[in-house]
């Protein structure tokens, strides 16, 4: 049983500038930040060192932090310059019975994250539904295609915060 | 001259009666044998979580109660609980028991379909009307204590929407002691028939390490042979209270993690959960199942992710406030969603009629992946 604290002076340690920041304090949960890039190799170590043993996934969580800076041009439409993505991973150990939360931040205009598929096979679904509703690149995922939206749907990702719906799909109305 | 063989790609669904739902499974076959399995879901995708973001906390419960339909209970419980982590209130002990009731209630209804519709698609007609007809008196106990008969709208955040109705500990006893000989019929009927165990044992075997990586949980993951139950594990409510035993796939019929095992466990499980409520009604308080309803949820900024034990698995919610009064982000941990990916590992190598014993066996709801 380790805490979030713990785990983070360990991997400091092993993976220096991959693991790059401890947000605690944040009410009720503590995360590590990992550099999108190295996540794999992190994760991979989580999961295969013996004394983490991180065998189970429970989630994986676009998350869209609405930071990019909103202008409003002369016709009136709406427009977001940059911002960030979350993605966050929720991790246990079902034999050791600890759990940590990992987080990674990327850059709306490059969204970019190295996928963690080949660690956890249940990470498959959960990524491709990330790319589906914030449009999360996974690099390296088997079959990054939509899930849960149409695979034909053109109009954007809908869970970012400034998605807006179209007015129409394959000739029908969508606003109801 | 050796034949020339070609794959055949077939679609099952959207349209099939057991694929519980709208949901299209593109097989790959070669001949009768299953090469692949893609599954294809999102026909009942409505977006509740960009649902949520324009609502209040207690307006998103009726739309929890519409992702798993068969366990709306189960779905508020964990969201209750979430919101209320994220405000840091207690709620009083009576609502707590309340919930643990319901939830077991809630529990049997669902293994009743799951057991009951399995059947069906085995070709079992009866075991389906028996078990609807106990599940109807479940839903008619549902139905006194909040109006609803499949959503409720009744777990609210910091307590319950009514108190219990007067008849209601009484009745729900006459209902476990009318329901504990039925657990017996069902097995006679179903489980120990020989058709049914020659359709199910030994058919889709999930090995343990392999359940754990795709993320299985609940029921299924019981049945691969490990005592993993977040009610003990990850105790949450007043679940470390009552006293139940675990049931785990034992491979009685054929291989531990086989289909018929994952069905086996959801009729132990009833009576596991039979054994919970008699104990809740046992000890259930007095109190104001009311008083600890906030006026105003505002909570305030931070994230959490709580998980419950619902009957399919773990469903967790991933909530992320940033101090108004709507959700800034709702993560939904579908346990049907997960579960589903492992079709196609399941499915490989078996016959077409196969994919059926074993789609019915992960027992999924297609309200609860498409979200």
């Amino acid at each position: 049983m380790k805490t979030t604290e713990d785990i983070f002076n360990i991997l400091k340690i092993k993976f220096a500038d991959a693991v790059i920041e401890l947000k605690a304090g944040v009410p009720t949960e503590d995360y590590i930040l990992i550099n999108p890039f190295e996540l794999d190799k992190v994760c991979t170590f989580l999961k295969n060192s013996d004394d983490y043993k991180f065998d189970n996934m429970m989630n994986l969580s676009g998350v869209d932090n609405a930071n990019g800076k909103k202008t409003t041009s002369e016709d009136g439409t709406h427009k977001t310059e940059g911002g960030t993505l979350s993605v966050f991973y929720h991790l246990e150990s079902i034999s050791l019975k600890h759990k940590i939360t990992l987080a990674v931040t990327v850059s709306i205009e490059k969204p970019e994250v190295t996928s963690v598929s080949e660690v956890w096979r249940s990470a498959d679904w959960h990524e491709r539904e990330a790319f589906d509703m914030f449009g999360i690149i996974f690099l390296n995922h088997p079959d990054l295609r939509r899930i849960l939206m149409p695979y034909d749907w053109e109009a954007g990702y809908p869970l970012r915060k400034d998605y807006e719906s179209p007015e129409f799909y394959q000739g029908m109305k969508v606003p109801y | 001259m050796p034949l020339k063989t070609e794959e055949m790609v077939l679609n099952m669904g959207p349209q099939h009666p057991s694929t519980h739902g709208v949901l299209r499974l593109e097989l790959q076959l070669e001949g009768e044998i299953i090469k692949a399995v893609k599954p294809h879901i999102g026909y009942l995708h409505r977006c509740f979580e960009k649902h949520t973001e324009v609502m209040t906390y207690p307006q998103v419960i009726p739309y929890v109660d519409r992702m798993d339909y068969l366990a709306s209970m189960y779905n508020e419980f964990g969201y209750a609980i979430a919101v209320e982590k994220l405000l840091g209130i207690e709620v009083p002990e009576r609502v707590d028991f309340i919930r643990v009731i319901m939830g077991e209630l809630q529990r049997i209804a669902s293994h009743l379909v799951a057991i009951g519709t399995y059947g069906a698609d085995l070709g079992a007609f009866t075991p389906f009307l028996f078990a609807f007809r106990d599940r109807e008196k479940i839903l008619s106990l549902f139905e006194m204590t909040c109006g609803g008969r499949l959503l409720y709208n009744y777990i609210w955040v910091g307590g319950v929407s009514h108190d219990l109705h007067p008849d209601f500990v009484r009745l729900t006893r006459e209902f476990i002691s009318y329901f504990r000989p039925n657990i017996k019929e069902m097995n006679e009927l179903l489980s120990f028939n020989k058709i049914f165990v020659e359709r199910t044992a030994n058919v889709g075997i999930l090995p343990l390490d392999t359940a754990i990586n795709f993320g299985i949980s609940g029921p299924n993951l019981r049945a691969s042979g490990i005592k993993w139950d977040l009610r003990r594990d990850d105790p949450y409510s007043v679940y470390n209270r009552f006293d139940f035993e675990i049931p785990i796939g034992d491979g009685r019929m054929g291989t531990v993690g086989d289909c018929w095992d994952r069905y086996f466990i959801r009729i132990l499980e009833m009576e596991e959960s039979l054994k919970i409520i008699e104990q809740a009604l046992d000890q259930l308080p007095e109190g104001d199942v009311t008083s600890a309803i906030p006026k105003r949820i505002k909570p305030p900024v931070g994230q959490v992710y709580t998980r419950v034990e619902n009957p399919r698995g773990e469903l967790g919610y991933f909530i992320i406030s940033n101090g108004s009064l709507n959700p800034f982000r709702v993560k939904v941990r579908a346990p049907s969603f997960v579960n589903l990916g492992i079709m196609d590992e399941l499915c490989r190598g078996h016959m077409i009629a196969d994919v059926i014993a074993i789609l019915g066996s992960i027992d999924i709801v297609l309200g609860e992946i498409d979200r």
